[in-house]
């Protein structure tokens, strides 16, 4: 028999097992059966492969061919990726819809770069010049955004023998090399295994925030880039939200956006919505730097598997041009329970909640691709990847082991929480529970970029919300008024930081995202206020007028002031000294 | 593909709803057969998975009064189908897609594999039309949308077929000259329960537009898998290839969970919570993954799956695993139903994803979202109030909390409480929550721009 073919012995789902693959490793693509079907080899015992499906597998059946590739799975690199949609295994949706209509159908296939589209390189490095891995040799306009960089693949150097201004499809060739090896070409387009990380130069520590426009965020629970956090929640609570907002929002050059395991609609409401949405610093559509990785719940399982690892191999590959990319994933659970799907299927013995014994470290590999780096090539030029996760824990109990995984290898955790939902308290992210391991570095970098108010303001409002919630206890049992009157101030405090400061209406022009200077504005005149009835107050004021008086319907209006009006916030600080004295006189 | 006329009379063990057939060819992943007994009835069986030349056979009605002597086994070489047809409407079948209503048989204009094929998520149209269902707790609060699916959680004996049958009767009132159907999946349900939707249908001239496929709760569980499916396939068919707006209800999804739990016992593998296979999610997104719309075709499949939790318990694998992948939930209380307030729908934890593109101006009106927003907020704040005077006594809330609880319990009493047959329009809805705020101070109307507050704010 053909070493490069063996034959279908058993099926069960999206598991086949196959003989006669002598040689094939683990890992190795194949095409199973008759239909063309994509699969994977994840398991190696004796004589009998067993090949995880990524498509639909009625109609195989035993005698059916295997059909060995040789290589991994792996990545398309190169221009024309921004902009695209693809499944879990790079296949392009929009040509498969263009070529298949509208259901996706099995064994389709379309190379994941439109070899139809003409690109215009434009040289970077001379003929004579020597050149390493990562080395940049020229660079293609990929969108209004992005400017794509041709880099030396990993592993190759050598002096440039020729190289030139051309126009032409990812296939055209731009640059020969001679290297050791010999003289070979470089095209613009390469291919990566996905579950191996690109190399880098060295890892460094992240020395930057990440501005995300949302309050929350960016004022109690900062991340930087480079780094990781996890949004976990249940059902309900806003996870799909955030991780939206942030997409749009948040300062990344590239956004790859994966959608695993999640809903259809949601995947539309990115495609039909990106395109709209200007990016606030150039004023050009968000799609222009966004990747979307699109495995719906109803795709196939084990496609949903590798989604997130042809989402990260994507985008350490931009990484490696120098450019800080943010990479959403929702839902890592609906990830975990792939791998738990195919798990039992294989008959392995589980761990926790019948997960794989090997959950934890998968899930940390995936987390440790993120990160602040120097990039290969001589220039040292520097990248970030920052990884959002989010996590939808079966009853939202956080106990379960997806969350538990995560949380040993992230550093920022925005726990939702559905009491907030339910209030319709957005983002419904919990100020007593999460945290973020970047608070310290951000906090210096804003007192000393921004304003030295900032980290004491920070500190003020979280030790004012902390109390509030000693204090809630309190009144649970013996009632508000049973507060001393100072109490009773900083409740009311705290309550306009929630209300008017925490909640922020992803749906609104103007408060969906807020510029860093509008945040400390908002918090520093919620402050300025708390400030000034305290005073009053002990200068004998009554509590019913500082609790209740006019200024406050300004201040919880004061998030819609637009970022070009901010000078409002000045004006608005001083009514409130104007009106709080005259109450005390 | 197999060899279409063998027969085997290899079946060497018998478990649960499976067989094991031994020594067969060709036969493949999915396949359906046909399984003869020696009395001359037949059953239908599909193959869970094949393995060399031992087949394990998942039969429909199941394996009762089956012996390995005597039963006769051929594989079919296709997947399971439905022959679709217009004619469909108007109908009653049952699980196997065998029409019951002593009607004739249908001739079908084609043959649907029922699994389907998934959507690709790049043709998929965002559902934003606004579907007025005449309930102002859906309508007002948790809109529904056309391509949406968004399920009732409801428990034992509570009136969750009376609000599915509501919305299945109002919501049909749409823009004039839309086509509409309904399609009804009763998946393990009583026979009254079945009985009360086909009445219903039947009462209001619906079941001209509806296709009807039903399980009985004596009837053979294993057909509960392939019954939504059967139903979805027939809803496709009308909503992308007949251009019909189609309203698909399926009650209950517990019963067809448990109908998946007892296959996978059955086959021995290992299980996820309580029981349920690993696989629940994945299983459960491929029926509910199948509402939507698609760019370019004017019809549309809108899900409302009706389920019943265990003890009320929304945490139980079916009403959390179905709350990951709908767009929403809407919760029925038992308080409220015992409190008598008609539909008892718990508003606070309800929730419809896709509501915000489809209300406001140029669909329902301007000031939907704040008003929502606001009802919300001021809602729960009166049932906060409430609690804390359960613990402390009323004379422990400040004036502010008396005057939220108020609102709380006429919003319960007057937004809530509707009649079975009350269909209120947008309007209407808007109108009552208007007067309801009116009952707070104008500052504490917070979420309301003032804009809409000046123009809507009911004058006294």
């Amino acid at each position: 028999m053909n070493e490069n073919r063996g034959e279908v012995v058993k099926v069960s789902g999206p598991l086949v097992i196959a003989r006669g693959l002598t040689g094939a490793r683990m890992f190795e693509m194949v095409r199973v059966g008759e239909a063309n079907l994509f699969g994977e080899i994840i398991e190696i015992k004796g004589n009998d492969y067993s090949i995880q499906v990524y498509e639909e597998t009625e109609g195989i059946g035993p005698g059916q061919p295997v059909i060995r590739t040789g290589e991994p799975l792996s990545v398309e690199l190169g221009p024309g990726l921004i902009k695209s949609i693809y499944d879990g295994v790079q296949r392009p949706l929009d040509a498969l819809a263009r070529d298949f209509g509208e259901y996706i159908v099995r064994g389709a296939e379309r190379p994941a770069l439109d070899r139809s589209k003409k690109w215009n390189f434009i040289p970077v490095a001379k003929v004579g010049d020597r050149v390493e891995q990562g080395d940049i040799l020229g660079t293609v306009q990929e969108s209004a955004l992005v400017v794509h960089k041709i880099m030396m693949p990993p592993g190759k150097s050598g002096i440039i023998k020729k190289i030139e201004t051309v126009t032409g499809n990812v296939d055209t060739e731009v640059a020969v090399i001679e290297g050791q090896e010999g003289i070979f070409g470089i095209t613009m387009v390469q291919r990566w295994p996905v579950r191996e990380s690109r190399p880098v130069k060295r890892k460094v520590m992240p020395t930057e925030p990440m501005i995300t426009g949302q309050r929350v965020i960016d004022m109690l629970f900062p991340i930087a880039k480079g780094g990781t956090a996890c949004v976990p929640g249940p059902f309900g609570s806003g996870k799909t939200v955030v991780q939206h907002q942030l997409a749009k929002w948040a300062d990344a050059q590239i956004v790859i956006y994966v959608g695993c395991g999640e809903r259809g609609n949601e995947m539309t409401d990115v495609l039909m919505e990106f395109p709209h949405l200007k990016d606030p610093a150039s004023g050009e559509p968000l799609m222009e730097r966004t990747v979307l990785v699109a495995n719906t719940s109803n795709m196939p399982v084990a496609a949903r598997e590798a989604s997130v690892f042809t989402g990260i191999a994507i985008a350490e590959y931009f990484r490696d041009m120098g450019y800080s990319v943010a990479l959403m994933a929702d839902s890592t659970s609906r990830w975990a329970e792939a791998m738990r799907e195919i798990s039992g299927r294989l008959e392995e013995m589980p761990g926790e909640e019948g997960y794989p014994a090997y959950l934890g470290s998968r899930i940390a590999n995936f987390y440790e691709r993120a990160g602040s780096v120097i990039c290969l090539g001589s220039d040292d030029r520097s990248g970030a990847i920052t990884v959002i996760g989010a996590v939808s824990p079966p009853g939202g109990d956080f106990s379960e082991p997806v969350v538990q995984a995560t949380l040993r290898v992230v550093k920022v955790f925005w726990g939702l929480d559905d009491k907030l939902a339910f209030s319709r308290h957005f983002p419904a992210v919990n100020w007593l529970t999460s945290y973020s391991l970047y608070q310290d570095m951000v906090d210096e970098c804003s007192d000393c970029k921004f304003d030295a108010q900032w980290s004491i303001n920070r500190k003020r409002a979280m030790d004012i919300l902390q109390r509030e919630s000693e204090l809630e206890e309190l009144v649970r049992l013996v009632g508000i008024d049973a507060l001393p009157h100072e109490d009773r101030l900083l409740m009311q405090a705290a309550k306009m930081i929630r209300e008017d400061f925490l909640h922020q209406n992803a749906f609104d022009e103007r408060d969906a995202c807020t510029s860093l200077d509008k945040q400390f504005s908002l918090l520093k005149l919620i402050l300025h206020y708390f400030d000034k009835v305290n005073s009053s107050y002990s200068d004998g004021a009554t509590l019913e007028s500082l609790t209740s008086n006019d200024v406050l319907n300004d201040i919880a209006r004061a998030k819609l002031i637009s970022e070009e009006a901010l000078d409002q916030f000045e004006a608005l600080e001083q009514k409130i000294t104007n009106t709080i004295c005259a109450i005390t006189w | 593909m197999a060899s279409i006329s063998k027969e085997y009379r290899t079946v060497t063990q018998i478990a649960g709803p499976l067989m094991f057939v031994e020594g067969v060819e060709g036969v493949t992943y999915g396949e359906l057969a046909d399984i003869k007994l020696q009395n001359g009835s037949l059953r239908r069986g599909r193959v869970l998975e094949i393995n060399g030349d031992k087949a394990m056979v998942q039969v429909f009605e199941g394996t009762s009064g089956l012996s390995p002597q005597d039963v006769k086994v051929k594989f079919l070489a296709k997947g399971m189908e439905l022959g679709v047809s217009l004619d469909m409407l108007g109908r009653v079948f049952d699980g196997s897609g065998r029409p019951i209503d002593d009607g004739p048989s249908i001739i079908p204009e084609k043959y649907l594999n029922v699994n389907g094929n998934p959507v690709n998520p790049y043709v998929r149209d965002y559902p934003n039309e606004f579907i007025q269902t005449g309930i102002s707790t859906i309508d007002l609060l948790n809109t529904l949308v056309r391509g949406q699916k968004l399920p009732l959680f409801s428990g034992s004996g509570l009136p969750h077929s009376r609000l599915a049958a509501q919305i299945a009767r109002q919501a049909t009132v749409l823009k004039t000259g839309e086509k509409f159907a309904v399609v009804f999946a009763a998946i393990g349900i009583t026979f009254e329960e079945a009985e009360f939707f086909v009445a219903d249908f039947r009462r209001t001239g619906a079941i001209e537009r509806s296709v009807v496929f039903i399980n009985l709760a004596d009837d053979p569980p294993i057909e509960r898998i392939a019954l939504p499916r059967m139903a979805l396939t027939a809803a496709e068919y009308l909503a992308f290839e007949k251009g019909m707006h189609v309203l698909v209800i399926m009650t209950d999804l517990t019963n067809y969970c448990e109908a998946l739990r007892e296959i996978s016992a059955a086959r021995r593998e290992v299980p996820g919570r309580r029981g349920y296979p690993g696989y629940l999610y994945t299983d459960l997104a491929t029926l509910y993954e199948r509402a939507g719309r698609i760019k370019g075709k004017t019809g549309s499949i809108t899900q409302i799956p009706v389920l019943t939790m265990p003890e009320d318990d929304k945490t139980h694998p079916v009403p959390d695993l179905t709350g990951y992948i709908t767009e929403g939930q809407i919760i029925i209380n038992r308080g409220l139903n015992a409190r008598g307030i008609y539909p008892p729908v718990d508003v606070l934890p309800s929730l419809s994803r896709l509501k915000d593109k489809g209300i406001g101006a140029g669909k329902t009106r301007e000031d939907h979202a704040d008003v929502m927003n606001q009802l919300y907020s001021a809602y729960a704040r009166g049932k906060n109030a409430k609690e804390l005077a359960v613990v402390l006594g009323e004379s422990a809330l400040s004036d502010a909390d008396i005057l939220f609880v108020k609102f709380a319990d006429a919003f319960e009493d007057k937004f809530v409480r509707q009649g079975e047959d009350e269909n209120r329009t947008i309007e209407e809805s808007l109108s009552i929550g208007w007067d309801l705020l009116a009952m707070i101070p104008r500052n504490e109307l917070k979420r309301i721009r003032d804009a809409f507050i000046e123009k809507y704010y009911p004058k006294k």
